[in-house]
């Protein structure tokens, strides 16, 4: 990247007084509860097809994977989209076409889905990027519903039915997906590839960046930041991000329908993102296993879903601004400095 | 003309028919201290505005080392090594002290789109960073976050995070505005010492230290210039005077 700046190395007297002292980042405790924390929450996610219905917790990672990918862009980029379905869905409808009527690999098939939602996150952030706030919002939700009813008119989606009996099919040609188990761990492997890039990103000097943004906007201009190639770069991402899980969606239902597409499932990524806490990186995990677990729980009562799913919304906008995991992590972490 | 670095030719500023900025005039020279005063309200924030490109002039030209910058953009503009404070403290509140300075160095290190790699490829930064912040008595606080800071302190911090970009003209908006008078006697010392070998344009109301500090003084009133010159001149200027006992501002008893 070239750089215009043009003034002498170090020549400022102040950067000549004292050599470095640097921040600890983080104490040991830190690292040992991290650690603990991986440990289990892999194990967990090892044992889960033994204990739960595989599909049940295929579902939950599928819709993880896609609010952690939404959580990329609001709570590191503070950029609310409303039109993030049109990623989830156009990707499965991608990842299905490429699947059963072309016949490809599983795993070839997602990658294309993921490579659709990031080209279509560029021309829509290319479009909405600098609009800031409300409209920015606005404007990916009037986008999605272009990819709505494209999705609903266009021959190869299929219209009101979809993409349907799409072949999970042979992993790279050995693993056969339509053993449970088997498509277990490769969407556990999908999902894990997804976090662990998104966890990555944060912490990157990119992540660093991103954060100044969001944090205040006009400072990281005066410190030369082109910011909109940033928040476009973090759309991108988000988008192709949020496209990998919905490609995967589509293998395991074995369906890609309207409803991935729908403003109904950017507003529910959002629900997500914000009831499990958004800025944290576990809090779109544990908001979208909480938003799917009561879907299924209020499908087998006759209470309406959006109703019940509205109440709890409220109630966490106005009791749980942090979300759950962000008002747990607030809460340990400001035990031990009251102590202090 | 050579010597000028930064120049406003008839800069003008319109806020929905109120001229905020109206035909001003302004040379700033090569590694001078220059000062932007006047009354609150008299549009000295605007010029700072204006010359950073934070806002579009309605009328007027902007040079920068003999060219050109009317029209470039804000960042563009600190690339060039022109590089700005705000008069309302601007810090990133959430980002440690330390990773506050590490972001302004961070641009040049030119991997700041690199999503893929870790954070320690910044810890190479930390050495530089951690100076700037001695230089402004930070060490302390280096782990903690900004908005933990008080006032004083935010703002040192912002002087140290400008530092890091190395600017060759630096312009500061009301640096000592908040700050206890020791933090002002230390950071007037720290401005005096950096600007030793750059330029440095600052707005303050703090009259001795403006005096004590600036080669040239531009007085502004309501959008115009009303005196330029070094400080024993201008402070006898009687209109300069009058605007100040006139609309009776903190900063007059100073001096
Ligand atoms: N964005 C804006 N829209 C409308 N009016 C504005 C805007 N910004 C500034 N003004 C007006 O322009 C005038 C000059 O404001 P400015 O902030 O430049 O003054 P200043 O000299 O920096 O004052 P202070 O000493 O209080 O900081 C004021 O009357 C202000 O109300
Ligand atoms: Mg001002």
């Amino acid at each position: 990247m070239p750089d215009t700046t043009t003034t002498s190395a170090v020549s400022s007297a102040a950067t000549a007084v004292l050599p470095g002292r640097a921040a600890a980042p983080g104490t040991d405790r830190d690292r040992t509860v991290r650690i603990a924390l991986i440990v289990l929450g892999l194990s967990a996610a090892a044992a889960a097809p033994f204990v739960l219905y595989p599909v049940f917790v295929m579902k939950v990672l599928c819709f993880a994977l896609f609010a952690c990918a939404f959580n990329l862009l609001i709570g590191y980029a503070g950029l609310l989209s409303f039109g993030h379905a049109a990623f989830f869905g156009g990707a499965a409808y991608v990842t299905a076409h490429a699947a059963k009527v072309w016949g490809l690999d599983p795993a070839l098939s997602i990658l294309l889905g993921t490579g659709f939602a990031g080209l279509l996150g560029l021309v829509f952030g290319a479009l909405a990027i600098r609009r800031q706030g409300i409209y920015f919002a606005m404007i990916t939700l009037a986008l999605s519903q272009m990819i709505f009813f494209l999705a609903l008119q266009m021959p190869f989606t299929g219209g009101e039915d979809g993409i349907q009996g799409v072949p999970r099919g042979m992993l790279f040609g050995v693993i056969d997906l339509n053993r449970p188990l088997a498509m277990y761990y490769f969407v556990l492997a999908v999902f894990l590839a997804g976090f662990v890039l998104i966890w990555r990103t944060v912490h990157s000097p990119f992540g660093q960046v991103l954060k100044a943004i969001r944090e205040n906007e006009a400072r990281a201009v005066s410190l030369g930041y082109r910011t909109e190639r940033y928040k476009l770069l973090a759309f991108v991402l988000s988008a192709a991000l949020a496209g990998m899980a919905g490609g995967t969606k589509a293998l395991v239902f074995q369906l890609a329908s309207l409803t991935d597409v729908t403003w109904q499932m950017s507003g529910e990524v959002v629900l997500m993102t914000l009831l499990g806490g958004m800025g944290t990186l576990l809090g779109p995990v544990v908001g979208a296993a909480f938003v799917v677990m009561l879907g299924n729980y209020l499908a087998a009562t006759s209470l309406p879903v959006p109703v019940v799913i509205g109440a709890i919304f409220v109630v966490c906008v106005l009791v749980f601004r942090r979300g759950i995991v962000g008002e747990l992590a607030h809460r340990l972490r400001s035990r031990p400095s009251r102590d202090r | 003309m050579h010597d000028t670095i930064l120049e406003a030719v008839e800069l003008t500023k319109e806020f929905k028919g109120f001229t905020a900025v109206k035909g001003v005039n302004l040379r700033v020279r090569r590694g001078t201290v220059h000062a932007l005063i006047g009354p609150n309200g008299a549009g000295k924030s605007t010029v700072f505005n204006l010359l950073t490109r934070f806002l579009p002039p309605t009328a007027g030209r902007i040079l920068y080392k003999g060219r050109d910058i009317t029209a470039m953009k804000p960042a563009d503009v600190a690339r060039l090594g022109l590089v700005r404070s705000f008069q309302i403290s601007a810090v990133f509140p959430h980002l440690t002290v330390l990773e506050n300075v590490r972001v302004a160095l961070q641009r040049r290190q030119g991997n700041s789109f690199h999503f893929w790699r870790g954070e320690a490829t910044l810890h190479a930064l930390h050495d530089r960073a951690a100076a700037l912040i001695e230089a402004v008595n930070l060490a302390p606080w280096t782990g903690h976050t900004a908005a933990e800071l008080p006032y004083g302190r935010k703002r040192a911090l912002e002087i140290a995070t400008t530092l890091a970009l190395d600017p060759e003209v630096m312009l500061l908006d009301e640096p000592l505005a908040g700050m206890g008078h020791e933090d002002i006697e230390r950071t007037a010392a720290l401005i005096r010492r950096v600007a030793a070998d750059r330029t440095v344009l600052m707005v303050e109301h703090n009259l001795s230290v403006v005096a004590d500090l600036s080669d040239t003084i531009t007085v502004l009133r309501r959008g115009e210039v009303l005196a330029e010159g070094p400080y024993a001149e201008v402070s006898r200027n009687a209109e300069v005077m009058e605007a100040y006992m006139g609309a009776g501002t903190d900063g007059a008893g100073h001096a």
